[in-house]
């Protein structure tokens, strides 16, 4: 054996420091089990760490925690090492050029006419009784058809029964309304445009969806609205819990260390060893190899199998599947640095998240534009000034606006160098449009489109699901047949990320039944 | 004293004269209402410039179940189906992709343009047919309804969940995976060259009020392909006579079985007495008696305009408002006084013949449906152009030819509105594009009628001109078609039926939404079988 060689037994190795790949880790070592973390970055976090964007000016691709658990974060034990479960909770604010802006909160809209008022109670009663209907199938395994696994059939027979619960008429619904295109479910229920655009908001954000696709809103909604840190049975549109998701990660890793976890950082794993048709080990970039019996990936799924454990391994219709999983992310960040707290007409209190969309017809225009890989003209985003939470995010009198902006293609017509430029004074434009003068404040600006984000934070495609979160990708079918509960066709080898049921987001859902079917395997 | 008719049907499009030719032919005593002067709705023929016979609504037919055609003698009723040969799509440089009736042909036309696809073809073929043959079951079936427990219904869904089951639990999941994708993503599945998608993807569109890029568009080539012409799964044909032979000869069953029709005779309300029906009012004032009227108007038309409020609830009627029927096409028919040539074609080949499609490319198709979001008619349309008296020569006199030209999209509203000069300005759109591929289209016009979903739904009744009285998405189809509680085909009124397009399974000239709700109609009055014998089949012939 040459000697730049190391190699460490270890029950289970997690490719990837992504919260789901550290929440795999620590229940697998919860039940005794010898873990180790491999991550390629210098620290983990993927992309829910926190980093300086700018000299002394910190911030996180992502400030929203609507899918996190309690539930979860008690059973990480992080309130121990520094994250509780009491987060702030702010409202959301629909932005209007002319200042008459629309407030949701957590059960009631300002700014509509009474019929939408009452409308809206209507609509998040109907939604909250879905999300209740769906709820406890985000932390269970996906059932396989045809076995005679008692549980499985249960998972089937649990959510007949909870689609039956919602009474006749409900039911009938239930069908109907979760096909629906974000655009047709607001027309049924309310007739403000800007009040449908700022609802549609959370159906849309994330995936490949503007206001008239149908099938994938309604699902995409409910994944998003899946936590429960504003309350149970709280339609988290008005109530968004925010939080350093930095502190997130950072609790995570100490918790995980707690149990015995190791992690090693600038650490990038370059294949799995595999040998006799089941897992050995990993190799890394630097030559080292690390064993195990079982290697569990926190990787997009086409990574996970084309990269690290290679196609020769894997039989042609199974590659197949994989090869036609599609992951191009389209959200873009921004990160300014700002020498003063923005002026946005008509606002007081700026620590809401802000919503700048006009008209549903606006988001499906911008998005128009990016489905051909063009940049949209009047993007759409989501805007939030986290320093006003956290002042350790930058120096004094100074702030950080952060937002995700909609639609940006990840293969662009043309070059980026020119075109993104053109993008940051679009994005800009818009801002001026509600905070007049923000452009002077600028001192500095990070733009990061989704090719910038697949670079940076390692996700395939700058996708935050690791690949589109869709019917037609979901559940039964995520990543795909074959591998949808987590085991892959190579015999401890395993997902445990976005990739895989049930989807992205800071949830850790994934993570946990990961293990979950990993401890089975045993 | 006893009503003359037994059942009232509202409308004479194909459906509505299917409905009621069964209900005669199982002895009921029946009566048929149009509001035009001529029957057939959008099935129809009409001979708008003298010496031309238009199939000026719908032009093809391929979904029209044989075993109705068997049990409503409609061959000895004059009707013949002519499958069609030849059909060309055109891409934006010229260039085109040909589907010929012969696999061979079609094999090597492909692979002139990706031997990858040409193989490809095969695969996509047979998966498309495994789909096809599935749905198909379901078509002459009423769904079944998922919120009861009543055993006919536990029993349907158990028939479904086998149909479903034996497809084993991979297909299972493709099927599942194929139900929500759009068109645009399904064949990248399959095929690499842009050009042979787009003349695939054609079919998944036609009547929707959405883009190839959608969700939920693969479905619908599944639609345009699971009719049969004589047992070919997939064929698609032409009535000879134009499309109006269909619904004559449907009529005509329906005379032979003692059946009323009348003309001029539009419907203004149904009458209702303690929340049962009890007959119609006409336009003209004159009451018609019956215990069971039988609605072939869409559903919005029908909850909206022919039934007072005050018999349905609020909820119902929010339900028919929400229910989506947007139209996104529109026609303009043609007659030539030569044979268009398009030089880009072979001179003597069987596709100058044939049908075309003026796609270009994925993305202008994609292009063509953001139009029509702002409310304007594609600046470059997707036109399928169909000409029909090439194998139906008693369409137009030997040398003259009728063409039929169906444009996604149009919408329904323009801007100012459907002006005369709006509407000329839309037909020159499409005379343009086609043009630019046959030069000597433009001089052989002899005549030309323009028409946007305003004046189809002015004229035929289809409310906002869209074609299959209520979009295609999965949340309007199968147990929530028209609205979930009202799927199989009763109305909350006694006695007040649904048998138009707007019911399973849904739009095309296939007559089968006529035939379920007749079968259901006749449970109720326990008259559904003849001798033992179901009045209406219940399967496919090939089950």
């Amino acid at each position: 054996m040459p000697n730049t060689t190391q190699q460490l037994q270890y029950d289970a190795i997690v490719v990837g420091a992504g919260h789901n790949g550290l929440i795999c880790a620590h229940q697998l070592a919860k039940k005794g089990k010898k873990v180790l973390v491999l991550e390629a970055e210098p620290e983990a976090g993927g992309l829910a760490k926190g980093y300086e964007f700018s000299p002394s000016f910190f911030t996180s691709a992502v400030h929203t925690l609507p899918q996190l658990s309690k539930k979860l974060i008690s059973s990480l034990q992080l309130e121990q090492h520094g994250f509780s479960t009491k987060q702030q909770v702010i409202p959301t604010l629909a932005l209007n050029d002319n200042g008459q802006h629309i407030s949701i909160s957590k059960n009631t809209v300002d700014g509509v006419s009474e019929k939408d008022q009452k409308s809206f109670q209507e609509f998040t009663e109907l939604m909250n009784q879905f999300s209740k209907t769906m709820g406890p199938f985000w932390h269970k395994n996906p059932p396989r058809i045809e076995d005679r696994d008692v549980s499985d059939l249960f998972t089937f027979a649990q959510f007949g029964w909870n689609v039956r619960r919602l009474g006749k008429e409900k039911m009938a619904e239930f069908t109907r309304v979760m096909a629906l295109p974000s655009q047709d479910l607001m027309d049924e229920f309310f007739h403000n445009p800007l009040l449908k655009a700022a609802l549609s908001w959370d159906f849309l954000v994330g995936n490949k969806l503007a206001p008239r696709s149908p099938n994938n809103a309604v699902l995409n909604q409910l994944l998003r609205n899946a936590g429960d840190l504003s309350g149970k049975q709280v339609y988290n549109t008005g109530a968004m819990p925010v939080a350093q998701v930095g502190q997130f990660i950072n609790a995570l890793v100490k918790s995980c260390e707690s149990l015995g976890v190791s992690i090693q950082y600038n650490a990038r794993v370059e294949s799995v060893l595999v040998s006799e048709h089941k897992v050995t080990g990993v190799r890394l970039a630097d030559g080292r190899e690390m064993l195990a019996s079982k290697v569990i990936s926190n990787l997009d799924p086409k990574t996970s199998f084309q990269k690290l454990l290679g196609q020769q391994h894997l039989d042609i219709q199974f590659s197949h599947r994989i090869n036609r999983i599609r992951d191009r992310g389209m959200v873009a960040t921004v990160n300014l640095a700002l020498n003063g707290l923005p002026k946005f007409n008509g606002v007081t209190d700026l620590n809401q998240r802000l919503l700048i969309a006009p008209t549903m017809s606006d988001m499906e225009t911008a998005f128009d534009s990016a489905k051909y890989g063009e940049l949209p003209e009047h993007p759409v985003m989501e805007v939030m000034i986290p320093s006003l939470r956290d002042e350790t995010l930058c120096p004094a009198g100074h702030y950080v606006l952060s937002a995700q902006v909609m639609y940006v293609p990840y293969e662009l017509k043309g070059s980026w160098e020119t075109a993104k430029p053109k993008l940051l004074a679009s994005i800009m434009a818009m801002l001026e449009r509600y905070a007049p003068g923000i452009s002077e404040q600028v001192i500095a600006s990070e733009l990061l489109t989704p090719k910038d984000i697949e670079t940076k934070f390692n996700v395939r495609g700058g996708h935050w699901h690791h690949g589109e979160f869709c019917i037609d990708q979901w559940w039964v079918n995520r990543p795909t047949y074959g591998t949808n509960r987590y085991s892959t066709p190579m015999p401890g080898f395993f997902l445990c990320g976005a990739g895989a049921h049930p989807g992205g987001g800071i949830m850790g859902a994934a993570g946990l039944n990961a293990a979950r079917e990993v401890l089975k395997n045993d | 004293m006893a009503n003359k008719y037994d059942a009232i049907i509202i409308g004479a499009g194909h459906n509505g004269l299917t409905n009621a030719a069964y209900l005669a032919k199982a002895g009921l005593q029946v009566l048929v209402l149009e509001k035009n002067a001529y029957i057939g709705g959008a099935a129809v023929s009409r001979e708008l410039h003298k010496g031309w016979m238009y199939s000026n609504c719908s032009y093809v037919c391929t979904l029209l179940r044989q075993s109705i055609h068997r049990d409503l003698n409609l061959s000895q009723h004059g009707l013949m189906i002519v499958p069609y040969e030849g059909n060309t799509s055109f891409g934006a440089d010229g260039d085109y992709v040909a589907h010929y009736p012969e696999a061979a042909m079609s094999y090597r036309e492909i692979k002139r343009h990706s031997a990858r696809d040409a193989d490809a073809m095969v695969r996509y073929e047979s998966d498309l047919m495994r789909y096809a043959k599935l749905i198909r079951f379901f078509l002459l079936r009423t769904p079944a309804d998922p919120t009861s427990f009543k055993p006919r219904d536990i029993k349907e869904m158990i028939y479904m969940g086998k149909k479903f089951l034996d497809l084993g639990e991979e297909q299972i999941y493709e099927f599942m995976r194929f139900l929500t994708m759009s068109a645009a993503d399904f064949l990248n599945e399959y095929f690499e060259n842009d050009l042979v998608k787009a003349s695939l993807a054609t079919s998944s569109i036609i009547g929707t009020a959405l883009g190839v890029y959608s969700p939920g568009t693969a479905y619908v080539l599944l639609h345009h392909v699971m009719g049969d012409v004589d047992g070919t799964v997939g064929a698609w044909g032409l009535a000879r006579g134009g499309m109006g032979a269909i619904s004559n000869a449907i009529a005509a069953s329906l005379a032979e079985f003692g059946g009323e029709v009348r003309c001029d005779a539009e419907v203004s309300e149904l009458l209702v007495r303690n929340n049962k029906t009890y007959g119609v009012l006409l336009a003209n004032g004159e009451e018609v008696h019956s215990d069971i009227v039988v609605s072939n108007l869409d559903p919005k038309r029908t909850f909206t305009k022919i039934i007072n409020k005050k018999h349905i609830s609020p909820a119902l009627r929010k339900k028919a408002e929400n229910f989506k029927i947007r139209g996104s096409s529109g026609k303009v028919n043609i007659a030539l006084t030569g044979q268009p040539y398009f030089p880009s074609l072979p001179d003597q080949s069987l596709l100058q013949k044939g049908s075309f499609a003026f796609v270009d490319s994925l993305e202008n198709m994609e292009r063509a449906y953001d139009d029509w979001k702002h409310n304007r008619w594609s600046e470059i349309p997707f036109i399928e152009m169909t000409q029909s008296s090439q194998f139906d020569p008693t369409l137009a006199a030997p040398g003259h030819y009728f063409v039929s030209c169906f444009i996604q999209y149009c919408p329904r509203d323009v801007e100012g509105g459907w002006t005369d000069e709006k509407r000329a300005a839309f037909g020159e759109t499409v005379v343009n594009r086609i043009s630019k591929y046959s030069p000597n289209f433009r001089e052989l016009i002899a005549h030309m009628e323009i028409r946007t979903p305003f004046e189809i739904e002015n004229e035929i009744g289809l409310t906002e001109g869209n074609i299959f009285q209520g979009e295609l998405t999965l949340d309007q189809l199968m147990f929530n078609r028209p609205f979930p509680g009202y799927a199989q085909y009763r109305g909350p009124i006694k006695g007040m039926y649904m048998c138009g397009s707007g019911t399973h399974p849904g739009g095309g000239v296939s007559s089968a939404c006529g035939a379920n709700s007749a079968r259901e109609i006749l449970m109720d009055l326990k008259r559904e079988k003849i001798n033992g014998k179901s009045v209406v089949p219940e399967e496919f012939d090939d089950a």
